[in-house]
């Protein structure tokens, strides 16, 4: 099954945490990079400028300066309302998930700084459940607007995420109204949003929340869209073309603001940030 | 799944039943008063039939009825309930999708804007349709006619029926994601009373991108789901085929979305499903779709907005501690 197999290799075969003291294989260019090397570059493979995927925490501590508070809604957890059960029930999954990626759940809200700006930054974990949204994501974004808007500071979001998360069913469904409904209020408030989207964003948190930045920065080469690329072949029944739903691809046909290096990530968004704040 | 044969024949049945019950009214209507009896008969037939099919409907089952090739459409919706429907297309930027009908209309006389997913009927209307599977287009058109119903102060009826957004090269390259995203964001803010009805089946983001709404209304044989139950059996399933199994645990009927708090009211079809007795059944949308507007219409906007926006807030289950 084409979806499947999709699935897998979005969340099966790819490592996101790297290890001290190992040999890591680029996906790309398939030249072997030494894992610290890797890590005091952002994750970008020196040889051929690849963007490794981060998790939340590589991710916080390359964009803020000075970490205020890492976790500003450490107490919402996920539950299991629907008893979902398919081939392995959801308490084991999001059990699985908390012990791999030492996370509560697919997105943590940070408080920090850039330089000398005071930021809000929402950073989603692919590796927990394919950073797919359910409750919880939903409720942190909320929650992060909010803040933002109390304190009158920017909301910047990472998405990484295959989309809404099954196993909580409608109610995942809802989060796409309910975070669509926080931006509004975001921008009632004159708050800067500004999304970044990073590798894959698809499906719900696409169609929610990642599209509705007042600045849309991607990745490169990020995967990104609404339906996964297996689903579409399937129902054209044809090939996509060469760099379909990437990052440049989106900014070619006028989706997106900027494709934007790692490297200059933080310069980017700091510029911005003085741009239209203040 | 045991006895699908059996509920395929029961569903065969009722529809001879009913069409013999039709045709047995017409001509006692012309005169024929000794068939009564025989009318009466089969009326109780059929109301037996019924019954035993819907009393142990699975969530399967439903699927198939909020799919049914016979159940009525949004178009047939407009025309039967609402008067001198004006169609509007296009979205002023790229063209006009069919999978969606909008334009303005009269409800019980009062002007109002109506907004929902079309399949189509037969072969080449489906296609000309979509399927009732919107590109990005057809959400930018729907946003187009919902800020007209704001300039005007026009409630705004929606019909919600689509397998989902279209997954295609098009749709994504002209920003599917983006228009789906931006409809939520205006149907949470619109200054005018929403009413959103799922009349068949509520296909994930595509279907949610019209109902984000002050009421969403469910036909009780009516589906509203992340995924569709094949692609969530693909997925987390072994196969396809395991679709009865997921559309069990992904509680995608009206009755579990009204417990989940997800849906505001479910509408009573008419015995054995809407298809069976169409009139009947838009008889029943009207009525609810009346109260449910005079009820809105009592708030003062801002108190409309607030509400509409603490609903949807408020879904979600989590733990806090």
């Amino acid at each position: 099954m084409g979806l499947k197999k999709f699935l897998g290799k979005l969340t099966g075969k790819r490592k996101i945490k790297i290890e001290k003291g190992e040999w890591i294989k680029c996906e790309k260019c398939k030249n072997l990079v030494y894992s610290e090397d890797l890590i005091k570059n952002l994750k970008i493979c020196p040889h051929c400028g690849y963007h490794f995927r981060m998790t939340a925490e590589e991710r916080v501590k390359s964009v803020l300066d000075e970490i205020k508070t890492f976790d500003l809604f450490p107490s919402l957890k996920p539950t299991d309302p629907l008893k979902f059960k398919d081939t392995k029930r959801y308490k084991d999954r999001l059990k699985e998930a908390k012990e791999k990626t030492g996370l509560n759940e697919a997105m943590v809200v940070s408080h920090g700084k850039i330089l000398d700006s005071e930021v809000v930054l929402g950073v989603m974990d692919f590796r927990f459940m394919g950073g797919s949204m359910g409750s919880v994501v939903g409720e942190k974004f909320v929650r992060g607007a909010e803040f933002a808007i109390k304190n009158k500071i920017p909301f910047i979001v990472f998405t990484a995420s295959g989309g809404a998360r099954m196993q909580e069913s409608i109610l995942s469904l809802m989060q796409m109204a309910k975070t669509a409904i926080a931006v509004g209020k975001l921008n009632d408030n004159k708050i800067l949003y500004i999304t970044v989207l990073t590798d894959p964003t698809m499906g719900g948190v696409s169609a929610s929340f990642a599209f509705l930045g007042d600045i849309i920065i991607a990745e490169p080469e990020s995967l990104i869209g609404f339906a996964g690329p297996r689903v579409i072949e399937q129902t054209i029944k044809q090939q996509l073309p060469e760099g379909f739903q990437k990052a440049e691809f989106l900014l070619e046909k006028g989706q997106i603001d900027m494709v934007v290096d790692r490297k200059n990530l933080k310069k980017t968004l700091y510029t911005l940030i003085k741009q239209t704040q203040g | 799944m045991e006895n699908t044969t059996v509920e395929i024949d029961i569903e065969q049945e009722l529809q001879k039943l009913s069409s013999r019950i039709e045709f047995l009214r017409e001509k006692i209507k012309k005169g024929e008063k000794h068939r009564i009896g025989e009318l009466v008969e089969l009326r109780r037939r059929f109301k037996e039939l019924a019954k035993r099919k819907m009393s142990s409907l699975s969530a399967w089952e439903r699927v198939q009825l909020a799919r049914h090739p016979k159940r009525p459409h949004t178009i047939d919706y407009i025309n039967n309930i609402f008067t001198d429907f004006v169609e509007l297309h296009g979205d002023r930027k790229f063209g006009d999708d069919k999978a969606i009908i909008a334009g303005f209309a009269f409800f019980e006389g009062e002007p109002v804007a109506v907004i929902g997913h079309e399949k189509g009927r037969d072969t080449k209307e489906k296609i000309e349709r979509n399927f009732g599977m919107p590109h990005p287009e057809g959400y930018r058109k729907a946003i187009r006619v919902m800020r007209l119903a704001e300039k005007f102060r026009r409630p705004v009826f929606t019909f919600i029926d689509t397998p989902g957004a279209f997954p295609g090269i098009g749709a994504e390259e002209r920003g599917q994601s983006q228009a789906i995203a931006e409809s939520l964001l205006v149907m949470g803010e619109l200054r005018v009373p929403i009413i959103a009805t799922v009349i068949g089946e509520g296909g994930s983001g595509g279907a949610l991108a019209l109902g984000v709404a002050d009421r969403v209304l469910m036909l009780e044989n009516s589906i509203y789901s992340v995924i569709s139950p094949e692609g969530c059996a693909a997925i987390l399933f072994k196969s396809q085929e395991n679709a009865p199994e997921a559309a069990e645990s992904l509680k995608i009927t009206a009755e579990n979305l009204k417990e989940l708090g997800v849906i505001d009211e479910v509408i009573k079809e008419p015995l054995g499903g809407a298809h069976l007795q169409p009139v009947k059944m838009y008889r029943l949308l009207k009525r609810a779709l009346r109260v449910n507007l005079k009820c809105l219409k009592r708030f003062p906007v801002e108190e409309l907005i607030q509400k509409r926006q603490e609903k949807f807030y408020s879904m979600g289950i989590y733990q806090e501690k």
